[in-house]
């Protein structure tokens, strides 16, 4: 089934953020030489233009498609988005001002380019930069799927539309670096707040209210599962897995570069209080999987071929298709698209950032500014073009298993950058010590797993404690770091590395 | 130490024995669902209190 109407909109919307993605390279221009223009856009967004970034980065298309697609099929525990998008402000609030502060300082464009200044560790450097880049790919991929599922829901077959718009991405990115996806995140969270709002007021006036909403969902997936006796079952389950989402998100290099690119610490930390706004929308765009239930489009001739094809994620595309007129249908659908091919854009500069600073730089050859941003570039091309021959040559079941495994290894580098904001008490080597155990821990926990569920019940003290495996095993990689700094400290202290001084951070 | 206003903002999203009730429901929603959705606003609101208050303590 084809919709030409929302099919023409679509086309029309994407084709105006990719002239703007284009002219984006010439707003407020640097010289994009300069790998600190191109990469971060010469750290120089304001509180709004960072807000819109940082909402385009951090509630991606993925985040649009799978949230909803997890209340539709699990339930209630979907909703654990919404906890995970508040805690996430406080750490936003007092860690990363004090590490802009001595990025800007130093002139770091990367996280691990920092632990490198204070370490005086470049393997320390690399583990966490790598650990960025891999848990990087898998996410670029999920935002190419997020797009074939709304391309495929407007009836358009096949992968050439998604090559498409990827080499699009990759051409604007290598031209306009970092302004680029700053620029088109303005339409994107433009579009998505008109369309969430729209459908709020919309589809619960056709279904009967949210009361109708509420009652066509079985009761089993309205709330979480009350506990046994002796267990903390679903409710440990439920805020671990907030907690830990909210440490690991900033850590990824995407959230890091939109953070650095900021142009001072008081925009990081109005926009902690500002950002929220974003946490409420992805609340009711959430409920969009428990109107799809209410809707019954699962069982609609009409969209049985995008289930059978994309499963529970054809849930929003089936119930915008179902709910709106053509034409709005395309609204939103490019709405979803663009939100995949902002964080994308920034997730491609932010491993180019990487790749140059901390893996070419200190291992292969020093470089000149104007070397390195050709490097950066060049590499954003790699990652892009990775990200669409994993989705073409890979089921995207293993994306989505990668992307769990990507946010378990993300999180081990919590204690190296969060920590070392505030100390200098831990020892490098330690804090690599730590990584590697958090990485290997974590990984054996989700391969007993089967690579599927991200929970795991720990038995403690004769109680049962289903738990986020990254949350207890960077708890774990925080506890070697601690043990090993006493006795590293004392025989082998590397504090003479540190080039940062306490003055760089408050 | 006015930073100490944020830690509430954990205690408030993660009570989950607290919020997982139907019952009192608001404007069809059950208090699971439209009490996390205040928790957005609320979080929020703290974190705006302790940077205006450290934001004039620094310029002052």
């Amino acid at each position: 089934m084809t919709y030409a109407a929302a099919t023409v909109v679509f086309l029309v919307l994407i084709l105006f953020v990719i002239v703007l993605g284009f002219l984006a390279g010439r707003w407020q221009a640097g010289d994009m030489r300069n790998i600190e223009e191109w990469g971060l856009g010469g750290r120089r967004f304001g509180t709004w233009v960072s807000w819109f970034l940082l909402g385009g980065d951090l509630y991606t298309a993925y985040t649009f498609i799978a949230i909803p697609a997890l209340m539709f099929g699990a339930g209630a525990l979907g909703f654990f988005a919404v906890p995970y998008t508040v805690v996430i402000y406080p750490i936003l609030y007092l860690v990363f001002p004090k590490l802009w502060k001595v990025a800007n300082a130093h002139g770091y464009i990367t996280g691990p380019e920092f632990l490198r200044g204070r370490y005086g560790n470049r393997w320390l450097a690399l583990a966490v930069g790598l650990t960025g880049i891999i848990a990087t790919m898998p996410y670029i991929a999920l935002q190419l799927i997020g797009m074939q599922t709304v391309i495929g829901a407007l009836g358009i077959p096949g992968h050439g539309p998604l090559v498409i718009a990827f080499a699009v991405l990759a051409a604007f990115t290598y031209t306009s670096g970092l302004r680029a996806p700053a620029m088109i995140s303005i339409v994107k969270d433009l579009l998505i707040y008109l369309t969430v709002i729209v459908a709020v007021i919309v589809i619960p006036a056709q279904l009967g209210g949210f009361a109708a909403i509420f009652a066509k969902i079985p009761p089993a997936k309205l709330l979480l599962a009350v506990p046994k006796a002796g267990s903390g079952g679903a409710y440990t389950g439920y805020a671990t897995l907030a907690l830990g989402s909210a440490m690991a998100l900033f850590l990824y290099p995407h959230a890091m570069t939109g953070i650095l690119s900021a142009s001072s610490q008081r925009v990081i930390r109005r926009n902690a209080a500002l950002l929220p706004a974003y946490s409420i929308m992805l609340g009711l765009l959430a409920l969009l999987g428990f109107m799809a239930v209410a809707a019954g489009v699962s069982t609609n001739p009409e969209f049985a071929g995008g289930f059978k094809h994309y499963g529970a994620s054809f849930a929003v595309p089936a119930l915008v298709l179902f709910s709106f007129p053509a034409w709005f249908a395309g609204v939103a659908f490019a709405a979803i698209a663009i939100g995949a091919l902002v964080p994308a854009a920034i997730m491609a500069i932010a491993a180019a950032n990487i790749f140059t600073r901390d893996i070419a730089a200190p291992f292969v050859a020093a470089a000149g500014a104007g070397t390195q941003a050709l490097v950066a570039k060049l590499f954003s091309i790699v990652m892009v073009i990775g990200a669409v021959v994993f989705i073409l040559e890979i089921p995207s079941t293993y994306a989505v298993q990668l992307q769990l495994l990507g946010g378990m290894w993300i999180i081990q580098t919590f204690p190296a950058i969060a920590f070392s904001v505030f100390t200098r008490f831990f020892n490098g080597w330690a804090l690599l010590a730590g990584w590697a155990v958090g990485i290997a821990s974590a990984t054996w926990l989700v391969s007993l797993n089967g690579f599927k569920g991200s929970i795991w019940a720990f038995h403690v003290l004769g109680y049962t404690l289903p738990a986020y495996i990254a949350l207890a095993t960077v708890v774990l990689n925080a506890a070697v770091a601690v043990v090993l700094s006493l006795p590293l400290n004392a025989i082998a202290s590397d504090r003479a590395g540190d080039e940062t001084v306490a003055a760089d951070y408050v | 130490m006015i930073k100490w206003l944020l830690a509430p903002v954990y205690i408030i999203a993660l009570c989950v024995p607290f919020f997982n009730r139907v019952e009192p429901s608001l404007f069809g929603f059950p208090f699971f669902y439209w009490y996390q959705l205040l928790t957005v606003p609320a979080g929020a609101l703290l974190i705006y209190i302790v940077y205006r208050v450290e934001d004039r303590e620094a310029t002052k």
